[in-house]
């Protein structure tokens, strides 16, 4: 039985703008509408506004959200005041991840989680198995729409749209019932590229005139709607992991580099015990950023060698848009993980020379 | 939408043929193909000398998101490349007919041109494909 393809509701206006639209996770969704080189470089150097409504929202209220979320994810939700998101992982006992996550803090007792589109019913069932206390969980995924304008213009083309005074948003700080020209939504200044932005979160009824009101306010600014693939190549170059590529039931977050966000000191919590033993004794595999020195593209689940040895594979890889070069995000055994380590990439059945370089590949300047 | 030229044969798999005389051809994908691809970024082309049987895969195209092979229309020994496409290959994207070229192949049977498709049958095709 084939299901029917889900939509968000900005699905009636990709045409308009030229949207190519694939099947993503069972999700219709545009990978591009114009080219991913050029929606790539105008989030780089302009702005551009991304659909991002498949994205799961889950509304946790009680007593003891705190103690509840706390036990679920690896990072120190104890730190979160009012008006403050932070990203985290969430685990198994073992450390392999569930997903990986935003949450909000609208006051003690009440937060968001954003979670990942094609892990949306498995988060849920995973959140309610493990629920303790006066905690209620609402999946509330179906009615709520995300919108990001990311780029170094997106506070200036944002700002024409309210009088809320977007430069008092901090990198990861939200507002809530943010005037956007007369429509409300959660507006944070967080995003997937690796640049300045915002995401907007707001209901399902106001985001196609909020789509259209946002490119019409960022004409001069040359604002471009932009689809998957480049967003794909931005949290790329970012080293921001994927969940199913970087990161994965059998992925820990300590492997993919992501171990900031495990917070051992914080107390008890999900996959505490495995993650602290890898952060003791270093995880048998490191996620490494990987450039190719003979001709070829890396991608996704190509083997990794050591001469015969295979020591891992890659998760991700691109020409990456902004430096022009080959290169890949690589799951390889952590004694080789040294940079300038020379490794082969098995691409159509030749091995192809690679080395280890420094990741992220790219960093935003100030 | 796509754009084709009623002078080249076409095959199933999205490559263009013209034929050139002197029992040659020249072989590159077409606008359906590099528009369905994106923006190509990377390609892989036979070298000269080399023998490319029809139907088999010669090479490959890459776009930002996607490897796909190209599968040579004909049989024979590859006499010409274009180099220009390793430093420029999003010639491909730009002019599929004309710069975006990518081998010139010297027929060891050219009964096989009867199977190719006309531009009026390739688009139908595509449409069926669509």
């Amino acid at each position: 039985m084939s299901q029917a393809l889900k939509r968000t509701p900005l699905f009636p206006l990709y045409e308009k703008y030229g949207a190519k639209i694939i099947d993503f996770g069972g999700w219709e969704l545009p990978v591009q509408f114009t080219s991913i080189l050029d929606e790539h470089k105008a989030v780089r150097e302009r702005a551009g506004l991304f659909d991002v409504s498949h994205m799961g929202e889950v509304d946790v209220k009680g007593k003891d959200a705190l103690a509840y979320i706390q036990k679920l994810v690896t990072n120190d939700v104890a730190k979160l005041v009012d008006g403050k998101a932070l990203y985290s992982p969430m685990c198994y006992p073992d450390g392999g991840t569930v997903d990986d996550l935003l949450v909000y803090r609208y006051n003690e007792e009440h937060y968001l989680i954003v979670i990942n589109a094609a892990n949306i019913d498995k988060d849920v069932e995973w959140m309610k198995q493990n629920l303790e206390g006066e905690v209620t969980l609402e999946n509330i995924s179906p009615q709520v729409s995300q919108l990001a304008l990311q780029g170094p213009l997106a506070e200036k083309v944002l700002q024409k749209l309210t009088d809320t005074d977007l430069s008092e948003i901090a990198f990861f700080h939200f507002k809530t019932d943010v005037n956007l020209n007369g429509i409300k939504g959660l507006v944070s200044r967080t995003g997937y590229t690796g640049e300045d932005g915002f995401e907007i979160y707001l209901s399902n009824e106001d985001a196609p005139k909020l789509w259209d009101i946002i490119l019409e306010a960022g004409k001069d600014e040359e604002v471009l709607p932009c689809g998957l693939g480049a967003r794909d190549t931005l949290r790329f170059e970012a080293k921001l992991p994927l969940y199913g590529q970087e990161l994965s039931k059998d992925i820990s977050p300590i492997e993919a580099g992501i171990g900031f966000f495990v917070k051992l000191d914080k107390g008890d919590f999900i996959g505490r015990d495995a993650l602290a033993l890898q952060k003791a004794n270093g995880a048998p595999r490191k996620l490494v950023g990987i450039e190719m020195i003979e001709r070829g593209i890396p991608r996704t689940h190509y083997p990794v060698y050591i001469g015969e040895e295979l020591i891992g594979e890659v998760t991700t890889g691109t020409q990456s848009p902004t430096l022009k070069k080959n290169l890949g995000l690589a799951l390889i055994k952590s004694e080789h993980a040294a940079i300038g380590t020379e490794v082969w990439v098995e691409i159509r059945n030749k091995k192809v020379k690679a080395e280890v370089v420094k990741s992220p590949f790219y960093k935003r300047g100030n | 939408m796509s754009e084709l030229r009623d002078d080249l044969k076409y095959s199933k798999e999205h490559e263009w043929v013209e034929v050139l005389g002197d029992n040659k051809v020249r072989i590159g994908i077409t606008d359906f193909a590099q528009n369905s691809l994106g923006d190509i970024v990377f390609v892989e082309i036979p070298e000269v000398d080399d023998e490319v049987t029809a139907d088999e895969t010669m090479g490959s195209v890459e776009s930002v998101k996607a490897v796909s092979d190209v599968y040579c229309p004909v049989s024979g020994k590859v006499v010409e490349v274009n180099g220009d496409l390793e430093d420029a290959p999003e010639k491909i994207n730009e002019e599929p007919y004309g710069a975006g070229w990518m081998v010139v192949v010297e027929l060891s049977d050219p009964s096989e041109l009867d199977k190719l498709l006309s531009a009026q049958e390739y688009d139908a095709f595509t449409k069926e494909e669509e």
